[in-house]
């Protein structure tokens, strides 16, 4: 048995209201791979941040026993002086310097007047053979793609004399062969380094090919460690151990709702990224959505759900858009998110501070804000007395928690932010609403209010269509469920019918067939589906 | 929460009493000097410009931290091209129209180019504060441009005669206050406005109360009112024992209500604070960012041409120098009024204290004698107190306010839970 590196032991870390992690226990040996899996908002980032001195010693219960001794981190240079570096999932690199300067920024070579630059070249240049990056390290990093820019922030790790890598979700923004070459270099770090890794990873099948050990954390706690040499680490094991709940009575029912016809319906739907413009992030995708009735959209990050319901949204995303949108029978154009709004469209960001709420501004301003026509006499002059009534009304309709409507927005918590946002779509009174990840980051008590807002939109007869990449939620609100998987629709459902298994099995159907053909991963679920 | 509020109360009003107390303390330096009536006739007279310029600048600075550099040319341009009209005696009237399309055409090349074609708007204003000026230059040949056209300068404000003509002068007994003569007029005109807002106030006030929403205490708003109508009567009354109405005072109060009502009661007042908020989520609510950025470049403009005339009037020329530094004192009143740098936050209410406490420490320096680049010291030292102590006090409230969020979001879960 080796030696063990890192032991976290019974953290539990506490924002205010929630209980992020609750008694979680890890244990990694020197030299291993180690993944951490679990659903979004898990806890697994969390766990992450608190090692590596995000969340400063204090802040949250247990020990972090490393190397054998106990570690007080209090910021993150602490972690890195002993050699545990994060590399995140967003990208840190400047676009405008070269590989070998971002490499060595913050940790400049030379002496302390002086920047020692063919050092810093050629140290560069050493690390990125390494992990077997031919460019020079001379390059901008614009110039170079994800894929090996994810490959210089590990580098980058390395020059830092790393001896604990924490990989999160390394590969969400690679594409299949990038993503296998980045794994294949983990394996060759473990080979001839010792090299020891937490990778955290949504996309089990890579997790399956790389890891050494599986931890699964669910609602914050760790639920069980699988050792690849003794137990079955196929996806579907996985998946059994990070659902393994009992959907319950979270969600509230809808009662005689009277499903009508289709109100809006997208037809070969193609969406191309806006910088990358041979990159399709929607592909050939075909849905429906009726009178009344609440379509779930399920996928992992990424799966190009945001893109989607973007783009519909008079095109508020990506280029080369082709395909069909039909709103209640009739084809339409939608160009802008004015004519979107006209058109009866509603899109509720899952961005709430970026793209949906003018945080400096009160509840009032923003519950009128998509819909001013509503509160003016010629769309000019405000009625603010209309304003304050329509506000008002919605704060008591939607139970905000608010001393009054002149509120900002931004004191408010996620929750009553989220309705707050839900308030504006549904005072610009639209017959199709797109909901992306309405819940996200929001407690229990005003997830289930959220849902019981979902439900009277279908009452009163509004399609809603419900991106999520939260599983439980989707088949417990939704009447039919899409499922999306790499730009594209890989299975549509009823919800009656609908398992957290058989929706799982859906994504991994696909992959399971690619890998198939690559002849990689021949113990796939894929018969599954 | 009794912190929080001591804090709120201080943003909201320290500009205000750091006004007053520049105000008194500038009395005592200039031994009362600063408060005679002619200083106050003249701190309207020789700062209108920055309230007609702050004005349109907030309207930029609003969308986004955006400002406008070239006013100061602008005013020169129009400023010369209005004065060479007069010059050549034609009508005042058309110099007047011709000085605020200039203003307008200005605007609307900005607008132009920052809305639609992105270009940056402090590299945009900065191509137009050099290029006008040197049209300017061009269209004056390097020379001063003398206005002597009397009707124009008593309707905007320049020689002795620039008042509002005294109507009731032969009406009724002759009237004095402490032994000085005071403008009728003035003093009408000043008892009427205070009398009406006392009115407006409480009108406004019951009907709220009666609509059911919330309104602020009856002593505070009493005390409130009480302390503006103290200032309207004192005001006027300095302004009634020296010569009455200034014109170009008429003519700010006029500009700074129709923007105050339009940032405030119509749908493009809103849409320049939501763009400025979070441009990303006004544009996914179906505004259209760009005629909003449009609007408030091509409003800075023709408010640069009225500015421009208000200017030659005062100063009864036009020339080469004209105008410089002027937008400096425009976007230094906003932000020591209050607006954000990053956009989303100012009012109308923040550019009149920005401009008054601006003026009344140039005048009150200039009193005193005080060297005019030792001025200019004092004028930025200002400016980053201003801006420093909105900073502090974001932070003190964010601080409270993060103590605040976990009682409420314990009682959230608490609720949350009982529910499901």
């Amino acid at each position: 048995m080796a030696k063990v590196l890192l032991e976290m032991k019974s953290i539990t870390k506490t924002f205010p209201g929630v209980k992020a992690l609750d008694n979680v226990n890890l244990k990694v040996e020197e030299g291993e791979i180690h993944a951490l899996v679990g659903e979004n908002g898990a806890g697994k980032s969390t766990l992450m941040n608190v090692l590596s001195g995000i969340y400063p010693f204090g802040t949250y219960e247990g020990d972090i026993v490393y190397d054998g001794e106990v570690c007080k981190f209090h910021k993150i240079k602490d972690s890195e002086k002993k050699g545990i570096v994060i590399i995140h999932q967003e990208l840190a690199l400047v676009p405008y310097l070269t590989i070998g300067e971002n490499m060595f920024l913050g940790n400049e070579q030379g002496s302390k007047w002086c920047i020692d630059w063919n050092k810093t070249y050629a140290e560069a240049d050493k690390y990125l053979e390494m992990v077997g990056l031919t460019d020079s390290s001379k390059t901008l990093i614009k110039d170079i793609g994800t894929g090996k820019q994810q490959l210089v922030e590990i580098a980058k790790a390395l020059a830092k004399n790393a001896r604990l890598l924490i990989l999160d979700e390394p590969t969400s923004s690679l594409n299949e062969t990038d993503s296998r070459a980045l794994l294949d270099l983990m394996k060759k770090l473990q080979r001839e380094q010792g090299m020891t890794m937490i990778i955290i990873s949504h996309k089990l099948n890579e997790v399956s090919y790389v890891a050494d050990k599986i931890t699964v954390v669910r609602d914050g706690s760790t639920i069980e460690t699988l050792d690849s040499k003794t137990d079955d680490i196929s996806e579907t094991r996985i998946i059994k151990g990070m659902v393994g709940r009992e959907i319950t009575d979270r969600f509230p029912k809808r009662h005689d709702v009277e499903i009508g016809d289709v109100m809006m319906e997208v037809k070969n739907w193609t969406v191309y990224h806006p910088e990358f413009s041979e990159r399709k992030v929607v592909d050939d995708v075909s849905i429906n959505v009726r009178a009344g009735e609440v379509v779930g959209i399920y996928g992992l990050m990424g799966a190009g759900r945001t893109e989607l319901a973007m783009s519909v949204f008079g095109r508020s995303y990506g280029i080369g858009i082709s395909g069909e949108l039909w709103l209640r029978g009739k084809p339409a154009v939608l160009k802008s998110p004015k004519q979107a709004i006209k058109a009866g469209l509603a899109y509720v960001t899952e961005d709430r501070k970026g793209n949906g709420l003018v945080l400096s501004n009160s509840i009032l301003r923003n519950t009128t804000l998509a819909n001013l026509e509503g509160v003016s006499t010629g769309g000019i002059f405000l009625d603010q007395d209309k304003e304050t009534e329509v506000a008002q009304e919605y704060v008591r309709k939607l139970r905000t928690k608010t001393p009054s409507v002149e509120q900002l927005v931004g004191n408010l918590s996620g929750g009553n932010q989220q309705k707050v946002l839900l308030a504006k779509w549904m005072f610009a009174n639209p017959d199709v609403l797109i909901l992306d990840e309405p819940t996200r980051g929001i407690d229990v008590g005003a997830k289930y209010e959220i849902y019981c807002i979902i439900n009277d939109l279908a009452k009163a007869g509004k399609s809603v269509i419900m991106i999520s990449s939260e599983l439980p939620e989707v088949i417990g609100m939704s009447d039919r469920i899409y499922i999306m998987n790499q730009a594209k629709i890989v299975g549509e459902m009823k919800a009656s019918e609908a398992t957290q298994e058989n929706i799982m099995a859906c994504i991994v159907g696909v992959r399971g067939e690619s890998e198939n053909a690559e002849a990689v991963n021949a113990e796939s679920v894929g018969s599954e589906a | 929460m009794g912190a929080n509020k001591v804090i709120n109360f201080l943003r909201k009003y320290m500009m205000l009493i750091a006004t007053v107390l520049v105000v008194i303390g500038f009395y005592f330096i200039t031994n009362g000097q600063s408060l005679n009536p002619d200083s106050i006739d003249r701190l309207i007279s020789q700062n209108a410009y920055v309230f007609v310029l702050g004005t349109g600048m907030l309207l930029c600075i609003l969308t986004g931290g955006n400002i406008d550099l070239s006013v100061g040319s602008v005013v020169c341009l129009a400023g010369s091209v209005g004065a060479i009209i007069m010059d050549k005696n034609l009508p005042w009237p058309l110099a007047v129209a011709v000085m605020l399309v200039m203003g307008l055409l200005v605007g609307l090349w900005h607008g132009y180019w920052i809305a639609y074609v992105k270009v940056p708007p402090f590299i945009a204003t900065l191509v137009g504060m050099l290029a006008f000026r040197g049209l300017a230059n061009i269209f004056l040949k390097g020379k001063d441009v003398i206005v002597e056209n009397k009707d124009f300068m008593n309707v905007f404000g320049g020689s002795d005669t620039c008042y509002v003509p005294d109507f009731f002068r032969n009406v009724g007994p002759k009237l004095t206050f402490e032994g000085v003569a005071l403008n009728k007029t003035c003093v009408v005109f000043t008892v009427l406005l205070a009398l009406g807002l006392v009115i407006y106030t409480f009108v406004n006030r019951a009907r709220l109360v009666k609509n059911g929403y919330k309104v602020d205490n009856f002593l505070v708003v009493i005390i409130k009112t009480v302390l503006i109508v103290l200032v309207i009567l004192w005001f006027g009354y300095k302004l009634a024992s020296y010569r009455g109405i200034p014109t170009a005072f008429i003519w700010i109060a006029l500009i700074l209500a129709l923007f105050a009502y339009i940032t405030t009661k119509t749908t493009l007042g809103r849409n320049l604070y939501a763009v400025g908020g979070n441009e990303k989520a006004t544009r996914l609510s179906g505004i259209d960012t760009r005629k909003v950025m449009f609007s408030a470049y091509t409003l800075m403009g023709v408010l640069a041409g009225f500015a421009s005339i208000l200017v030659i009037a005062r100063g009864q020329k036009a020339g080469p120098t004209v105008g410089v530094g002027f937008e400096m004192d425009a976007i230094a009143a906003c932000f020591i009024g209050g607006a954000s740098a990053y956009g989303g936050t100012g009012s109308i209410g923040g550019v009149i204290i920005g401009a008054t406490l601006m003026g009344v420490i140039n005048q009150g320096m200039n009193i005193a004698a005080t060297p005019v680049n030792y001025q200019k010291v004092v004028k930025g030292i200002v400016l980053i107190f201003a801006v420093l102590f909105d900073i502090l006090m974001q932070m003190k409230r964010k601080g409270a306010k993060k103590k605040k969020k976990t009682a409420v979001e314990a009682v959230t879960t608490e609720e949350g839970g009982a529910k499901s």
